[in-house]
């Protein structure tokens, strides 16, 4: 065990020495926290909206003042018909239109119910989605107003009719009630920081005494397979701890991003999750002999395990047979976790099976290297 | 310890080694008695490199016998590591490191006390005369310190027989007579040096040499016993002859 000690000891020296490795450590946090959760949103703003106002009431003025007001829409010049909204539709001027029938406001007065027509582009899918989101949020605004305002009845008297053309609109899930997309992407992002710290530099470093050639000569020492093992992977381990414990205080201090569950939950996981990913990167550095390999290798995998974690694409939107391949995805489970204790504060009876699943990837993919991994060539 | 004064440091009886249908190393025998320095000599892939593998751990035999330090290379793999140190062609310390990290990493894992540790760092800095740049990256070093360096790190753990491939590739002849000089020493305080090298003046330096070729043991014998044999004056003579018997 004394041996594991002067391993970690040189470990931490060559990372802390190596020009390429800090900043790894430093800079990738800070610039895949403040430019890729900022880049991959899917919020959006300024969705171009044209209003036929067929009522001219106080209630349809109103709630076209709503519209106006609202950082998501920019209201274009108003059409006299709908052929003129459709024509402005078709050549891009304008995103959605809205239908607001003559009658509007002595239906919500006398029958507390009227309908609006909702007609979006929809080629861009989940823009479109967004789109009616938002406008079935600025309706049930619209709705509490006029309720305090005007004494109605405030459930559901008006409700929105969309009518996108051609192509079936589906709405995306949100996980956090003010859109705030970030919230959703931050938590996977932290898992991209921890997977790529883990698989990358791990199986790098390894693989690099290997092309200099010192591999052979620690082969010679009576150095045991699990006093290599540790030493190599146990500074990745707390490198891993350390850079979600970073990425987690960027994202509060910049994103304020809600932390609901316990984070002893979060860092618990991480740190089997970490050990599922290190086995990973010491299996890859037992088949490869240069760190390009090795990088190519992680490259290959990585890409695959982003794809089909439900990062970008939710999985229950993914063909079953994508979604079968999931399962054998860690990166899955770790977005997973951390979206439901950071946003929905799951404890830990939640995300039990996650932690089973994790706990038998971590044991398998290090079972595997270990058995690879050998000091003598046969 | 296995400590009969009369057994060889290393002892090989129709060592093999196959990869598929090549044979790298061919039912090699032979006897390296203790405090003796034993050249290893043969042209470019004769198999000096793959024997020498076999005999410190780093690749299985395919059949044969062989006893390092009194321990077999099948079943005592472990208990050889302890009690060989090794030098490679391929220069084996940390060039990220400093000369006394380097020795005190190398010291720790062959299990040395902070005390010995300290102790033999200060050894090697004065023998050595690295004073100055006993705190530099290894990095900036030229290359003869190195070697040198990595030779003497290689006996940090007092090991009974010491094994050098190839260890003064790429140096000065200065340096290269240096370097035999702390062979000399360690051989005089009863280690014992196996060596393969390409240099003929080198293989001179030896008690006795054997010659590979194309994985067999070709010639066996002291300098002096092989020059005679052939009937030639030097060992480059001796090696031509036998290394390219066509010529």
């Amino acid at each position: 065990m004394r041996k594991i000690r002067f391993i970690l000891e040189k470990e931490f020296r060559q990372i802390f020495r190596n020009r390429g490795m800090l900043p790894i450590i430093f800079v990738m946090p800070i610039v895949q926290l403040l430019i890729l959760a900022n880049a991959a949103t899917f919020d959006i703003k300024n969705i171009k909206i044209i209003i036929l106002d067929q009522d001219h009431s106080t209630f349809s003025k109103r709630l076209v003042s709503n519209v106006n007001a609202s950082p998501y829409f920019a209201l274009q010049e108003p059409s006299d018909n709908t052929e003129q909204a459709e024509a402005a539709l078709k050549e891009e001027k304008s995103d959605m239109y809205v239908v607001i029938p003559p009658d509007f406001e002595k239906d919500l007065i006398k029958e507390q119910n009227a309908d609006v027509q909702m007609i979006i582009n929809a080629i861009d899918g989940s823009k479109a989605g967004l789109a009616s989101a938002y406008f079935a949020n600025l309706l049930a605004n619209f709705n509490v107003e006029m309720a305090s305002s005007y004494g109605l009845k405030s459930n559901a008297m008006l409700t929105s009719n969309s009518n996108s053309k051609s192509i079936a609109v589906t709405n995306s899930n949100w996980y956090n009630q003010f859109l705030n997309y970030k919230f959703y992407m931050v938590p996977g992002i932290l898992v991209l920081l921890v997977t790529m710290i883990g698989a990358f530099l791990s199986s790098m470093n390894i693989v690099r005494e290997k092309e200099i050639g010192t591999i052979e000569q620690l082969n010679v020492t009576p150095i045991k397979n699990y006093e290599f093992i540790i030493g190599k992977l146990l500074p990745f381990w707390l490198i891993g701890l350390f850079e979600l414990g970073l990425g987690l205080t960027l994202a509060k201090i910049f994103y304020s991003i809600p932390i609901e569950g316990s984070l002893v939950i979060i860092f618990g996981f991480a740190g089997i999750y970490l050990l599922a990913v290190l086995g990973m990167g010491l299996l890859i550095s037992t088949i490869t002999e240069t760190q390009q390999q090795s990088m190519f290798i992680s490259w290959f995998f990585l890409v695959i395990f982003i794809l089909l974690s439900g990062l970008f694409t939710a999985i229950e939107n993914m063909p079953e047979w994508a979604q079968r391949i999931t399962l054998f995805n860690p990166v899955r489970y770790f977005i997973e976790v951390t979206r439901m204790v950071m946003l929905k504060g799951a404890g830990f009876s939640a995300v039990k099976s996650q932690f089973v699943v994790m706990l038998t990837f971590a044991f398998c993919l290090n079972l595997l290297a270990i058995l690879r991994y050998r000091k003598t060539a046969s | 310890m296995n400590n009969s004064e009369n057994r060889p440091a290393v002892k090989v009886n129709k060592l093999t080694r196959q990869f598929g249908d090549f044979y790298a190393v061919k039912e090699i025998t032979f006897e390296v008695n203790k405090g003796e320095i034993f050249g290893f000599l043969g042209a470019n892939g004769a198999g000096k490199s793959t024997a020498m593998r076999m005999l410190t751990g780093l690749l299985a035999p395919s059949s044969g016998e062989a006893t390092v330090a009194g321990y077999d290379v099948y079943k005592e793999a472990e208990k050889i590591k302890k009690n060989i140190g090794y030098m490679s062609q391929r220069f084996s310390l940390y060039e990220d490191l400093t000369v006394l990290e380097n020795i005190k990493f190398y010291g720790g894992i062959y299990g040395l006390s902070n005390q010995q540790i300290k102790q033999k760092s200060e050894e090697l800095v004065e023998k050595l005369n690295l004073h100055e740049v006993s705190k530099s990256l290894l990095s900036g070093l030229p290359l003869g310190w190195k070697q040198k360096l990595a030779f003497s790190v290689a006996l940090l753990h007092d090991p009974e027989i010491i094994f050098l491939d190839e260890p003064t590739g790429g140096v000065d002849p200065v340096t290269r007579r240096q370097f035999w000089k702390l062979i000399y020493e360690a051989s005089d305080s009863g280690i014992t040096v196996f060596v393969t090298t390409h240099y003929m003046d080198e293989a001179e330096y030896c008690n006795r040499i054997s010659m590979m070729v194309a994985g067999e043991i070709a010639a066996l014998g002291s300098p002096n016993e092989l020059k005679k044999q052939y009937g030639v004056d030097s060992m480059d003579e001796v090696f031509v002859k036998i290394a390219r018997p066509s010529n």
